[in-house]
C-alpha cells in the first residue's frame, strides 16, 4: 500500500503511470489531489477533465469522475459540464500545446466568460507524446524535433494570456516548488471564476535532451535556483530578470461568474423551478 | 410563454420545440446559416424552462460543450450547417466511441466550402455517415416537413439516450426554413426515453462492462459520486485505455452490434403508392416534397409511380430497398447532390432493376415537373 | 498529543530510477541500486518528507506510526 493520499485518490491498479522517468507530471498530479484534499472537497462532486497529450493522461489515474477528451477541447467539454451542473468542482488538466495551441480559442473564451473552472496546465515546453516538437511555450531559440535550427516563434506567457483574456485568478508553480504549487491550485479552486495555474513541469526525455538541460534532477535544480517570486520580480529590472522564472500568485480579482450569472438570467425570465 | 398546441413554425423552430419536449435542457453552438434559428430559439426558450444555452467560441466548442453537458446528465444538442458540420466531425467520433448521448443537427446547405450558404442542398448524406474518421456506427434521421421535424427531433433524443450514441438530425435548408402548421405534442403525450444507470456504486464504477445480452452502457451522470473514467481512446470494460487488439475488437463489435441488432427499432421509412408501382422514387428530406407533387401529377397521367422515403437514412433501410428493387421495374433516386444516396440504392438493387439519378448541385430546388419529365424518360 | 513517529517506506516496483529523491534528500539516506530506490542508511532519515514530496512516481513516502 502506498501513502495514504496516493491510496485514497489514485486508481491503484493503473499505477505506475506511463510518464517517463523524472517527468514532473507525476509531482504535479499529486499536487492537484493534495489541493483537493486540503480543501476538504466532496470528491463525488469533483470532475477532472483533460485533453490529449502527456498531461492529459492524468485523468485516468485520478479516482474522481474523469473524462479524457479530444485534443485541445478539454476546456470546452468542461464548460458544458460546469454549466450543466454548476454544483460540480471542475478541474481541467491540460498541457501547453493542448491548452494554448490547438485549444487556445477555448482557453481565451473560457477566461472571457470567467466560468468557474480551474485550469491546471502541466507545462513542459514541448509536445512530449508525439516526441518533442516545439510548442507555444517553447522559449525562442530552443530546440525541438520541428525546430531543428532553433525555435524562431515567440512564446506565450500563459498566466499573462489568461489574465488579459479575463481570468480572475492566475499564477505559476513548478514541479520543484510543491507546497507553493499546491497552494496556488487550492486558491484557484476556491476562486469563483476562471483560474489558470501554469505549472512548470520538467521533461528530461524530450525538452531536456534536445536542449542540453541535463537530467530531471538538473532541471528541478534549475527551477529551484532560478525561480523568483512574482512580488519580488516587480522590483527587479528586465536585466535582472533575464533567464529567471517568475512564480507565485500573479492575479486575483473578484468578478461575476458565468454560471451564477446564467442562473440569474433563468430567474429573470421565469425559468427557475 | 403560454403554451399553444398548434403553431405556424419554421422547421428550425419546430426542431427546438421538439427538443425541449424531448427533455433538451442544454444547447451549445455557433451561429451558421441556415441553422441559426435553432440557436436563436434555443437561446430564448431554454432559460424559460430552466435549461442552459451557451454560444460557444466556435463549432468545435459547440459540440464539445454539448458532450460535456450530456456527461453531466443533461440532454444536449448542437446544430450547424455545412462548414460547421465539417468542424464537428472529430467530436462526433468521440461521442460515438465514448458512447455519449447527443443530438447534432445538420441543416444542409450547398457546398463544398462556404458554397451557397442560403441555398438548399443534400450534399452531406455521406458526411453524416462517414464524416468522422475511423469505423463507427451512427444514426441519422431526416425529416421532410415541419411536423416531422418536431417528431423526429424527439425521436433523435430518444434514440441517442437509448443507444448511447450521437444521433444526427439531417435537415436541409428547404425544411429548416419552411413554415408550416405544426402540432406541438406535449411531452406527457410523447414517448420519452431517459438514460439509465446502475444503482449500486460498485457496479456503476464499470459502466462499459456488459452483462450477458447487454449492448448499451449505463453511465451515471458526472457528480453522482461514482468515480469512473471516460476516454476516446480504445478502452476496456472499465473505461480505461487499452492497446489490446482483443479488447478493441470487443468494443468495436459491440458499438456496431448495438445498432445493427436493433434495426427493427431504429430504421423507419415511408412508402407511398408502392402497391402497384412500376417505378419507385427513392428520396429523402426536403426533396421528398417535390417528389410527392410529381407522383400526384404522374399518377394523373396514368404512370404507376410510388415513393420510398428513408426517414432513418443511416442505418439505411437495406432490406426494404433490396426487396423494392425486386418488385419494381425501375428506381429513380431524387436528391439535391451529385449522387450520394443513389450509390447505396445501386448497391442494394444489385442489378435487380435499373437505378437512375435525378441530382442537383446548383443550389436550386428540383421541381415536380422536372421529376415528371425524368419519370417519362425512364419509363420509356 | 500522542507522539507521532514517521517511518520511511518504499515501493521499488513503482520506482523509475529518476534519482530526484536521492538528489533532494538532505541526509544522504537514499541510494539507487540497479535504478531502483533503496534506503541505504535508514538511521540518518530525519523524516523531512522531501523525497515523498518530489517523487513523481509515488514510490517513496513517510508513514505515520503512533508510538
Amino acid at each position: 500500500m502506498p501513502s495514504e493520499l496516493v491510496y485514497q485518490y489514485f486508481r491503484q491498479a493503473k499505477l505506475p503511470h506511463i510518464w517517463c522517468p523524472g517527468c514532473g507530471h507525476g509531482i504535479l498530479m499529486k499536487d492537484v489531489v493534495t489541493a483537493v484534499d486540503n480543501l476538504g472537497l466532496d470528491r463525488g462532486k469533483v470532475c477532472i477533465v483533460s485533453g490529449i497529450g502527456c498531461s492529459s493522461r492524468a485523468a485516468g489515474y485520478m479516482d474522481f469522475d474523469t473524462i479524457h477528451t479530444t485534443h485541445g477541447r478539454a476546456i470546452a467539454f468542461a464548460t458544458g459540464i460546469k454549466l450543466a451542473n454548476p454544483e460540480l468542482t471542475v478541474i481541467v488538466i491540460t498541457g501547453d500545446g493542448d491548452a494554448s495551441a490547438i485549444g487556445g480559442n477555448h482557453l481565451i473564451h473560457a477566461c472571457r466568460r470567467n466560468i468557474d473552472l480551474t485550469v491546471v496546465v502541466f507545462n513542459n515546453n514541448i509536445y512530449g507524446m508525439t516526441g518533442g516538437q516545439y510548442s507555444p511555450t517553447t522559449p525562442t531559440g530552443d530546440f525541438g524535433t520541428t525546430a531543428p535550427y532553433g525555435n524562431i516563434d515567440n512564446s506565450f506567457d500563459l498566466p499573462d494570456l489568461a489574465r488579459s483574456a479575463g481570468a480572475t485568478y492566475t499564477g505559476r508553480g513548478t514541479a520543484f516548488h510543491v507546497p507553493q504549487t499546491i497552494k496556488l491550485i487550492e486558491n484557484g479552486i476556491k476562486n469563483k471564476g476562471l483560474s489558470l495555474i501554469d505549472c512548470m513541469s520538467v521533461c528530461p526525455t524530450y525538452y531536456g535532451r534536445k536542449n542540453k538541460k541535463g537530467s530531471a534532477v538538473d532541471m528541478m535544480k534549475w527551477q529551484r535556483d532560478n525561480a523568483v517570486d512574482y512580488k519580488k520580480a516587480q522590483t527587479m529590472t528586465e536585466e535582472e530578470l533575464k533567464g529567471k522564472l517568475i512564480i507565485g500568485e500573479m492575479y486575483h480579482k473578484e468578478m461575476p461568474e458565468y454560471t451564477a450569472e446564467y442562473q440569474k438570467l433563468i430567474e429573470r425570465v421565469g425559468g427557475a423551478k | 410563454m403560454a403554451y399553444k398546441r398548434f403553431a405556424l413554425l419554421q422547421g428550425n423552430e419546430a426542431c427546438v420545440e421538439g427538443a425541449i419536449a424531448a427533455g433538451m435542457r442544454f444547447y451549445s453552438g455557433y451561429p451558421i446559416t441556415p441553422s441559426t434559428e435553432i440557436a436563436e430559439n434555443s437561446a430564448v426558450r431554454l432559460p424559460q424552462v430552466g435549461g442552459k444555452f451557451i454560444q460557444m467560441e466556435d463549432e468545435i466548442g459547440g459540440i464539445a460543450a454539448a458532450i460535456g453537458a450530456s456527461v453531466a446528465g443533461v440532454k444536449a444538442m448542437t446544430a450547424t450547417s455545412g462548414p460547421g458540420f465539417s468542424l464537428k466531425q472529430e467530436n462526433i467520433g468521440y461521442a460515438a466511441m465514448a458512447e455519449i448521448p447527443l443530438v447534432v443537427v445538420d441543416v444542409q446547405r450547398s457546398g463544398p466550402s462556404t458554397g451557397l450558404p442560403t441555398s438548399p442542398s443534400q450534399g452531406d448524406v455521406m458526411q453524416t455517415r462517414w464524416g468522422t474518421h475511423g469505423d463507427h456506427p451512427i444514426i441519422v434521421v431526416s425529416p421532410s416537413s415541419v411536423q416531422e421535424t418536431y417528431n423526429l427531433t424527439v425521436r433523435a433524443f430518444n434514440l441517442s439516450e437509448k443507444y448511447h450514441t450521437p444521433v444526427i438530425l439531417m435537415m436541409d435548408e428547404i425544411v429548416g426554413h419552411l413554415r408550416e402548421g405544426v402540432e406541438l405534442i406535449p411531452a406527457e403525450e410523447l414517448e420519452i426515453v431517459n438514460r439509465e444507470w446502475w444503482p449500486e456504486r460498485e457496479r456503476a464504477r464499470h459502466p462499459y462492462r456488459m452483462e450477458p445480452g447487454q449492448l448499451v452502457p449505463k453511465m451515471t451522470p458526472f457528480g453522482g459520486g461514482v468515480g469512473y473514467n471516460i476516454t476516446g481512446l480504445s478502452h476496456d470494460g472499465e473505461g480505461f485505455p487499452t492497446n489490446s487488439n482483443e479488447k478493441t475488437a470487443e468494443l468495436m463489435n459491440r458499438l456496431f452490434d448495438k445498432i445493427n441488432k436493433n434495426l427493427d427499432d431504429i430504421v423507419t421509412y415511408e412508402e407511398q403508392n408502392l402497391d402497384d408501382a412500376e417505378i419507385a422514387v427513392v428520396t429523402f428530406g426536403g426533396a421528398a416534397r417535390s417528389v410527392m407533387g410529381a407522383i400526384d401529377k404522374a399518377r394523373s397521367m396514368g404512370m404507376k409511380v410510388g415513393m420510398f422515403r428513408p426517414i432513418t437514412v443511416w442505418p439505411f433501410p437495406e432490406e426494404q430497398v433490396r426487396a423494392l428493387a425486386k418488385k419494381v421495374k425501375h428506381i429513380l433516386v431524387v436528391e439535391h447532390n451529385n449522387g450520394q444516396l443513389v450509390l447505396e440504392v445501386e448497391r442494394l438493387a444489385g442489378g435487380s432493376c435499373p437505378v437512375s439519378l435525378l441530382g442537383r448541385m446548383d443550389g436550386s430546388v428540383i421541381k415536380p415537373d422536372e421529376i415528371v419529365e425524368k419519370l417519362k424518360e425512364v419509363s420509356k | 498529543m500522542a507522539n507521532v513517529k514517521k517511518k520511511l517506506c518504499v515501493k521499488p516496483e513503482w520506482c523509475k530510477g529518476c534519482g530526484i529523491c536521492v538528489a533532494f534528500c538532505p541526509k544522504q539516506t537514499l541510494k539507487l541500486v540497479k535504478q531502483k530506490i533503496t534506503i541505504a542508511d535508514p538511521d540518518s532519515c530525519i523524516a523531512c518528507g522531501m523525497c515523498e514530496m518530489r517523487c513523481p512516481d509515488y514510490a517513496i513516502w513517510l508513514e505515520k506510526e503512533a508510538e
